[in-house]
């Protein structure tokens, strides 16, 4: 706590000391913006993309279809109706209308097919209770009781959706460690600029008697503040940027909810502290190092 | 206080001097002159710990300066007070806080405000107290140099040239400034090759002059 006090009201004195730097200090408050700036995106779209695809993998774990062969009559779909409805775990079934079977084929046949052309299935959808059902057992009932029907419970879809929602997390957030990675690379290179222009300021700091810990300590607070200051900036225009992307109504419902929802909201707050410390721990680290060559 | 054992070092493979040996005692007052290039300002650098021996030993405050990590040596050095022949100022900073930075930059800036104003005055620098360093004289500038060396009561001052850019009645004040932290008990050694200031001084002064020439440190004699 003493050092975040010290970070931020420091000793005006102390800093007197080194005169302010011009494009280094420039260059840290753009770099550190731009890299929050990148930092919010990336973080926005690995939530958003996984918030998706976990929603995605919700529905279908709830979701089924029994599928009845084509030409089913009517009273082999009410013995599945039936079959189904007394079956633990399942909350709802129902027959698919036509027209929900049109639209499900529409993407690949087009709008204007007519169904009585084509050897369609019937479909039943299920909608599983919370706690789901015995699908194994299901099916056991099913082979004896009306053989020619399928339960498809989409595990098949289930998985990959799963892989790929979990492979979305993990190259977001990589990126991200990736942004941060740079921005300490940045820091470190506007650190050592900086200390290289005000090699005689160090040398007449230490003939006077100041420790290297003292000649950091004024670096290291200024580049902190400035990683800080162009963090906040950076998260802002990364928030505003957000609510420019199209709404649902323009990006067929997926770009809706890019952003941040309850706990993500967090992430905003956290990135530019993040890269306040990134900026105190790369200045630092370079600012002993810069220190320790130059006599 | 400060003592130099067979000390050793050159430049580039050529050696400035060898097997030198020196030993200031506390309160003592000592000249180094000698031709330009003999080394004057190598061998004050050793007794600072700027530079470190290439042979021999650097005891400062009885301490081995090859073995003092930086942290000591930065300690070291508040305990002498260094007037450099360039001064050495930083120049965003007023004459008054570049007096004032060693005090600042060990953390004991309330003293500051306490003895720069005695120190302004001692110097007579106290209208120029809020100027930058580069619109004083040269004298004034070595008036500065000379505050900021003694403004942490070191127990040893350094001068080297200080009146290298200053007229002779600047360099008689310089000069009596010095002598005065002499009779404080204060160590003082000066690098000069101001003959005639030499001679002025030495009759109020109990001073040893010692000469760098050829490598070799030895006491100046008879043209003194």
């Amino acid at each position: 706590m003493k050092l975040v006090l010290d970070l931020l009201i420091g000793d005006a004195q102390s800093d007197r000391v080194v005169p302010p730097t011009g494009i280094a200090a420039r260059l840290t408050v753009f770099v550190a913006g731009a890299m929050a700036f990148l930092a919010v995106l990336a973080v926005a779209l690995t939530l958003t993309a996984a918030r998706v695809a976990d929603a995605w993998a919700n529905e279908l774990a709830q979701a089924a279809t029994l599928r009845l062969p084509v030409g089913a009559d009517d009273a082999l779909v009410i013995a599945a109706l039936n079959l189904l409805e007394t079956t633990p775990g399942i909350a709802s079934a129902r027959v698919l209308s036509d027209a929900e079977q049109a639209a499900l084929l529409a993407p690949w046949l087009g709008a204007d097919i007519g169904l009585d052309e084509l050897p369609v299935p019937r479909l039943i959808a299920i909608v599983a209770e919370d706690q789901g059902y015995d699908a194994a057992g299901l099916r056991a009932r099913l082979t004896g009781e009306m053989p020619t029907a399928v339960l498809d419970d989409h595990g098949r879809w289930r998985a990959p959706l799963v892989q790929a929602a979990s492979r979305v997390r993990l190259v977001g957030w990589f990126s991200f460690l990736l942004i941060v990675a740079a921005m300490a690379a940045m820091i470190v290179l506007a650190a050592h600029a900086s200390l290289a222009a005000h090699a005689q300021v160090i040398r007449v700091l230490r003939l006077v008697g100041a420790r290297d810990v003292y000649i950091a300590r004024a670096f290291v607070r200024r580049f902190t503040l400035r990683t800080g200051l162009g963090a906040i900036g950076g998260v802002i225009i990364g928030l505003l940027a957000l609510e420019l992307l199209p709404d649902a109504d323009t990006a067929g419902g997926f770009l809706a909810n890019v952003g941040f929802e309850g706990a993500g909201w967090l992430w905003p707050l956290v990135i530019p502290l993040l890269a306040a410390i990134v900026g105190f721990v790369a200045t630092r680290a370079a600012a002993m190092a810069r220190l320790r060559d130059q006599t | 206080m400060i003592e130099l054992d067979n000390v050793s070092y050159g430049y580039r493979g050529q050696p400035l001097f060898s097997q030198l040996s020196l030993e200031l005692a506390p309160g003592s007052f000592h000249f180094l002159t000698g031709p330009s290039g003999a080394g004057k300002t190598t061998l004050l650098r050793l007794c600072y710990a700027d530079l470190q021996a290439q042979q021999g030993q650097v005891r400062l405050f009885g301490k081995d300066a090859t073995r003092l990590d930086r942290d000591a040596v930065a300690l070291t050095r508040r305990r002498i007070g260094v007037v450099h022949q360039d001064c050495q100022f930083l120049d965003h900073l007023s004459v008054a806080e570049n007096i004032a930075l060693p005090l600042t930059v060990s953390g004991r800036v309330a003293e500051a405000a306490a003895n720069l104003s005695e120190l302004l005055n001692w110097v007579g620098l106290a209208e120029q107290a809020h100027q930058l360093p580069q619109e004083l004289s040269g004298g004034e500038r070595q008036r500065a140099a000379l505050a900021r060396a003694v403004i942490m009561s070191p127990d040893f001052i350094i001068a080297d040239e200080p009146t290298g850019n200053v007229d002779w009645e600047m360099s008689q004040r310089l000069m009596t400034l010095l002598t005065e932290l002499n009779r404080m008990g204060k160590t003082i050694l000066i690098a000069t090759h101001d003959l005639n200031l030499i001679r002025t001084i030495k009759s109020g002064v109990s001073a040893r002059v010692l000469r760098l020439r050829g490598g070799l440190l030895d006491q100046a004699g008879a043209e003194l």
